[in-house]
């Protein structure tokens, strides 16, 4: 037993310490929940598989447009569907969709099953874009103007109430000016 | 009035904790009986303070009184009563009063002991045990206050999160803390022992039933936070290596460590300095699991309020109690000599390859968990770790622990033989070569993993079973000779026993869930039929409930195979409040099986959104939790005996320990 082992949990801990020190000054850019009026960070993902065409932050400029954070695990995706379905019908609003730590195969599976709400989906498997926009779980959806601004993000499912009342007349204000 | 008494009482119990520390520190020059007083006495005073301060805040949000800040954000009229009582601690402020109150009941109870505690050990550990309440309190007071106050008192309160009112997150962290807080006392040991210069049999064996009481109530609090997150999120998983599950899964492997590790010090006078480190490891795991997901550090689904001023503090609470104790290790370490000496083949050596194991595994939860973190400092980039890396990292070191813990427990302590081990593990290994034969000749799919899994859970759970009847001579000796054994069977090997074949139950219901289970998703209207796995589900209908603070849909579904017919009603809920959904999924138990079904939003008119699983096995995991849980507490009421070595030097510093049955292996 020499000194040098007595020392090692020591220093293993100081180095630990000073990451997580290093990690708390960087606290405010890791949780940009306050992205809201902020350039939408760019972005250029792959088209998940089965799709030709992916997604990145550019295909957005020109009108107001939905990003909807979803996966084929996620229950929740499944409650609001229909709803986003319904949306795209209508044409009230472009959505693109960001296909979040899906596995290969199972975003395209599930579109298939019960319809393509969206325009183009990018394939964020790793989770980095959804980090950059600060979401916390799935479905997230963000309102992002003609400028690439994000103007709204909206946590959970959108109910038919939330679209009816707040989301789709922001929209058609945000288009109006 | 009542808030402000219960801040003041906070205020009190802090100046009560600093006083505390140094006249305990230094209590040999007042004479260890004055000082031995003194500490019981600050002990109940504090715990009497914590206690108050907690009941006047549960009081608060027993009356709905909206003008503490605290009750409003976190409250609502319109909760059933049970639940505005259980969101006393649902929320931050709340959570760390309910933590220090559980310190307090502890130090309370070690106080309490004093008789069977060597007087200079008895003191230090209460002084360390002071200085970790006084640092929770000046966290409270200074920048979580639960008693601040609003003015003018609104009508209503803000809700709480629906997810939040079940019964299933009204008990499970009060667990998880008892478990995170209960290994204060073993750290405390741990560092009394350090400054002492003395760890031997008498100080493992008053750590041993600390650290059993806080693993079991660690074990309990995780399972029943992962039963909640199966029944009531709605999407049927069990364990999703969250950070915030990985802060609490990794005190528990460090704490198995722990446990096997103060048995050797208390049987064989050895691994001393191994196990102090793992005491302070393990509650230096505990705090940087509770605090770092209040830091915003890092990011889960199930952080509370992210408050950067709170992240610094706890840094500083982090470095103060893990600095200072590992200092203390590397100064003093040193002087814990050990007198037992190791043979490559005896019970302690298993227990070294055990505590390597369990580390590395532990290790490996850490890199996984701090992965997204190291990076972002390093290079910037944001990314996260998610399942896949710890199935494959984690699962096989799991799995080689899980292998030689049946062979560890059939080693005897000092010197072993393999062979002879071996040969009693004879039928467990031939039933887990049987039972992978039988995976793989009859079952349809991960016919490979699938039988190596099967072979592990029959060998682990028979070898428990196998050291029990050897022990006892089951079907050697005539029938009361055994049972006369039985009872004379130590309680820590019946408790490990128990623990071994717990884990197997559990390690079983991991194999069904992850590698059989059956997931369908489709649309169907009432009066639609489908069959999974043999099961015929019809939907009987779906009817529109308004309840007093939910509305919500309910999906009526006919389940039968066979003879068997059953009915499940599968909600999907609206709370106005919160403008929230949540998912209330149908469960219903088959034997060991889940059926498991849940609905969505019929918004196009062509059907309902419905998810069907059959989750084999799953109960198992409950089961295998709670065997491992009483195994636990099976072993902690084991008084403990002389070691199997007199020790030379300190021949009279352990006092007569009862003597507990006859010494076997």
């Amino acid at each position: 037993m020499t000194k040098v082992w007595l020392l090692a949990p020591l220093g293993a801990f100081i180095a630990v310490g000073a990451f997580f020190a290093a990690g708390l000054t960087r606290d405010p850019s890791r949780i940009p929940s306050e992205l809201i009026d902020r350039p939408l960070p760019a972005f250029d993902l792959a088209a998940i598989e089965g799709f030709d065409d992916g997604l990145s932050s550019e295909d957005l400029r020109g009108d107001v447009s939905l990003i909807n954070v979803w996966g084929s695990w996620c229950v929740s995706c499944h409650i609001e569907h229909p709803l986003l379905m319904e949306i795209a019908e209508r044409g009230e609003a472009p959505i693109y969709g960001l296909n979040w730590k899906d596995r290969p195969g199972d975003g395209a599976a599930w579109l298939a099953r019960f319809g393509n709400p969206y325009l183009r989906i990018g394939d964020d498997q790793a989770g980095r874009v959804a980090i950059d926009l600060g979401v916390t779980g799935a479905p997230e959806t963000f309102v992002v103007d003609q400028d690439l601004r994000v103007r709204y993000k909206f946590v959970g499912p959108i109910t038919r109430e939330a679209w009816e009342t707040t989301l789709f007349p922001l929209i058609e204000e945000l288009r109006r000016s | 009035m009542l808030p402000e008494i219960g801040h003041y009482a906070l205020i009190l119990a802090f100046a009560a904790s600093v006083i505390q520390a140094p006249v305990l520190f230094f209590g040999a020059r007042i004479g260890e009986a004055e000082s031995g007083v003194f500490a019981r006495r600050s002990a109940f005073l504090i715990f009497t303070l914590s206690l108050a301060a907690f009941a006047i805040l549960m009081r608060a949000y027993a009356v709905s009184d909206f003008s503490v800040v605290n009750v409003f954000e976190n409250s609502h009229t319109a909760k059933p009563f049970v639940y505005k009582l259980t969101g006393t601690w649902g929320n931050h402020e709340g959570s760390m009063l309910l933590w220090i109150l559980v310190l307090a009941v502890f130090s309370a109870i070690l106080a309490a002991q004093h008789r069977a505690i060597p007087p200079s050990l008895y003191r230090l550990t209460l002084g360390v045990q002071s200085l970790v309440i006084a640092a929770f309190l000046a966290f409270v007071l200074f920048t979580s206050n639960p008693f601040g106050r609003l003015d003018p008192v609104p009508t209503d309160g803000q809700g709480l999160n629906p997810l939040l009112q079940d019964p299933g997150l009204a008990i499970h962290p009060p667990f998880l803390y008892l478990g995170y807080v209960g290994f204060s006392i073993p750290f405390s040991f741990a560092v009394a022992a350090l400054i002492r210069g003395r760890a031997d049999a008498v100080w493992a064996r008053l750590v041993r039933p600390w650290a059993l009481a806080a693993w079991v109530f660690l074990t309990i609090g995780i399972a029943l936070g992962s039963w909640w997150a199966y029944y009531e999120l709605g999407w049927g998983g069990w364990w999703a290596w969250d950070p915030v599950e990985n802060a609490s899964f990794m005190p528990w492997l460090a704490g198995v460590a722990l446990i096997h590790s103060v048995r050797v010090v208390e049987r064989r006078d050895a691994m001393k300095s191994w196990a102090v480190l793992l005491a302070i490891i393990t509650f230096s795991l505990s705090l940087v699991g509770t605090f770092l997901v209040r830091s915003g550090i890092l990011t889960s689904v199930h952080a509370f309020a992210v408050d950067p001023t709170r992240g610094v503090f706890i840094l500083m609470i982090l470095a103060a109690a893990i600095g200072g104790s590992l200092t203390l290790f590397a100064l003093r370490a040193g002087a814990l000599k050990a007198s037992g000496s190791f043979a490559p083949v005896s019970r302690e050596s298993a227990l070294v390859v055990n505590n390597v194991f369990l580390l590395s595994s532990c290790a490996i939860v850490f890199v996984g968990t701090f992965y997204p973190l190291f990076i972002d400092v390093l290079s910037g980039e944001k990314l996260s770790v998610g399942a896949p890396y710890f199935a494959i990292a984690f699962t096989p070191v799991a799995m080689a622990t899980l292998f030689l813990a049946a062979a560890g427990t059939l080693l005897p302590w000092k010197t072993g033989s393999i062979s002879a081990a071996l040969f009693r593990l004879r039928y467990a290994g031939l039933a887990a070569l049987a039972g992978a034969l039988i995976v793989l000749v009859f079952v349809a799919r991960e016919k490979l993993i699938g039988a190596l899994s099967i072979a592990l859970v029959l060998w682990l759970a028979l070898g428990a079973v196998a050291d029990v009847a050897a022990r006892i001579k089951l079907l050697r000796a005539p029938l009361s000779e055994s049972l006369r054994r039985a009872r004379s069977l130590p309680r820590a090997a019946w408790g490990a026993a128990f623990a071994h074949f717990g884990l197997a139950v559990f390690a079983l219901g991991v194999t069904g869930i992850s590698i059989w289970q059956t997931d369908t998703i489709l649309r169907m209207s009432p009066g639609d039929t489908t069959s999974v796995a043999g099961y015929d589900v019809t939907l009987v209908d779906v009817v529109q409930l308004d309840e007093a603070n939910y509305l919500a849909e309910r999906g009526e579904f006919a389940v039968a195979k066979g003879g068997d017919a059953f009915t499940m009603y599968a909600e999907r809920r609206f709370y106005p409040v919160r403008q929230m959904q949540t998912s209330e999924a149908a469960v219903a138990g088959r034997g060991l099986h889940d059926f498991y079904i849940a609905i969505s939003e019929n918004a196009t008119g062509a059907g309902w959104p419905v998810r069907i699983l059959l989750n084999p096995f799953v109960a198992l995991l409950w089961w295998g939790a709670g065997i491992c849980a009483l195994g636990g507490v099976v072993a902690a009421t084991d008084r403990g005996r002389k070691p199997v070595r007199v020790r030379r030097r300190t021949p009279a510093a352990a006092p007569p320990a009862p003597q507990e049955g006859v010494a076997t292996a």
